[in-house]
Formats: structure tokens, sequence, C-alpha cells
């Protein structure tokens, strides 16, 4: 794969982290607000509290949010070095300032707008850097004739897994 | 004292916990994007012991986030948490022998003082 199809998978994981986490955030906040404040710490109070957090729409959205955000996060981790992704993804926070602030209409303050500038110079610097030096995202779609490459990659697209299940 | 005790306990779980996601998910290689071969690499992912001694990690971090804020000034440690983009990349470095150039370095600097000075007001 070159450097900039690796470039573009990457930055389609990054932008898919970014949006379902923030949105598994702000999803889970909405239902925990609907259901209300845990006042009453007695188990039966707490029972209740659960089952009325578990049968709240928002909650459910929150938490499939979050999944498709750790699945990204995990493909991502695939080919990507840690000390790229992690810095890179801290775009999500500058995005939700910037996004309150046009669309919320809410306040930031300067320390905030300082903060927001030094995320994006710094995701900036990050993003200049190969996001996987040691070729492995490369070497992946290369990998069908490439035997003995000594990663489990190179075996992830022929293995084919037992279906417990016996499909159809 | 035992608040910086406690922010150490929070930065240090958290991030060993993605250093031990990034060690599991290096050893399965990078994925092409289609359906079939994301199913395969998940299916093959959550056999990783290291997936799931991150996941307890990264649940350790979190909930010890939690108990620090019932106590401790939220104005002061989730600024602090800012740290684990530094400690990340010391162990994306050291434990995981990732090549970190400067200008990496300088970039996850600059997010670390950014995180930090927008979760402080």
């Amino acid at each position: 794969m070159s450097l900039k199809r690796l470039r573009t998978k990457t930055y389609l994981l990054l932008a898919l982290m970014v949006l379902f986490g923030s949105l598994g955030n702000v999803l889970l906040s909405r239902g925990m607000k609907e259901t209300g404040e845990i006042l009453d710490f007695s188990p039966r109070a707490l029972a209740g509290a659960f089952g009325k957090v578990f049968m709240n729409g928002s909650i459910w959205l929150g938490i499939w949010s979050l999944l498709v955000f750790f699945v990204s996060y995990l493909l991502l981790l695939s080919w990507a070095d840690l000390s790229y992704v992690q810095p890179a993804s801290a775009i999500g926070y500058a995005l939700v300032a910037v996004l309150g602030y046009f669309m919320l209409g809410e306040f930031v303050s300067p320390t905030r707008w300082t903060g927001v500038l030094l995320i994006c110079a710094g995701v900036v610097l990050v993003g200049r850097t190969d996001p996987s030096p040691s070729g492995r995202g490369r070497r992946a779609s290369q990998q069908a004739g490439a035997p003995g490459e000594g990663h489990r990659g190179a075996e992830l697209e022929t293995l084919t897994l037992p279906s417990p299940r016996g499909r159809g | 004292m035992r608040l910086v005790l406690f922010i150490s306990i929070v930065i240090l779980t958290g991030t060993a916990g993605d250093l031990a996601v990034s060690h599991a998910m290096k050893q399965i290689g990078g994925v092409s994007l289609t359906p079939s071969a994301i199913f395969r690499f998940l299916a093959l992912a959550f056999q990783m012991v290291w997936l799931w001694i991150g996941i307890a990690l990264m649940a350790t971090g979190f909930f010890s986030l939690l108990a620090l804020l019932s106590w401790a000034d939220v104005s002061l440690v989730v600024p602090a948490t800012a740290l684990s983009y530094v400690a990340g990349a010391f162990g994306a470095k050291f434990l995981l022998k990732e090549h970190v150039a400067p200008v990496r370095w300088a970039g996850v600097l600059l997010v670390c003082l950014g995180v930090a000075l927008i979760s402080l007001s």
C-alpha cells in the first residue's frame, strides 16, 4: 500500500474515532440526565435506577457509538503507532470546543482557545510523521504472496475461523 | 501527596492499558477495511490476552479517575491527566519500541499542553 493510501485509511479511522467517541459521550450524558439524578443509594433504588438506565434509548445509542469508537481504535492500532494515534485523536477536544462555539453558541474562554490552537498545532506536527514507520500497514496489503513476514496479519487474509454455528 | 499518588495511578493505569492494547494489535498487523477482514480481525483480537489485560487496565484507570473526582478538585485532576500523552509517547518508545521522531515529540508536547489548557476552565 502506498503511503498515500495508508494515510487516507488512517485519517478515515481517526475521523470515525473522534466522531463516535464524542457522540457516544454526549448520548450517554443525555441518557443519564433523562433518567435523573441518583439520590437514593439503597440496593432497591439502585436496581430501579439501573433498570431505567438500560431502558433508555440514548444510553444504548451511546453504548453502540462507543463500541464503534473502540473497534476503530483497535483497527487503527493494528497498523499505526500508538505514539501517532494517541496525540492525533486529541483533535476531538478542539473540535468539540469549536462546534460548541459555532453550533451551540457556547462561551469559549481565551484559555480554551489557546488550548484549541495548541492541540491543532500539535496534531499537525504529529500528522506530518509516518503513521506506520515500521511499514506494518503497507505490508498488510501485500501479504497474499509474502510468507515468513513474521506478522500474524499475513495469516489474517487466509485465516478461516471455524464457525461454531454452521451458517445456513 | 495523596493527590499526586492518585493522579499518577490514573495516568499510569490508563496509559498501561493503551500500551497493552497497542501491543496486542501490533501482533495482529495491518488489516484491510473490508467487512469480512474486519470481522476476522475482531474474532482474532478478542482472543488475545494482551487485549483483555489492556481493557482491564483501562477500566481500572477509568474507575480510579471517578473515585479521585469524588474528593479531588476537577479543575486540577482533569488537566493533569493530559500528562497521559507524554506517558503514552514514552511507553510507546521504550516498551513498544516505536520510533518517535523529534517532530512527533514536539506534537505530543503541544497536544499535552493544549489538552491541559482546554480542560482547565
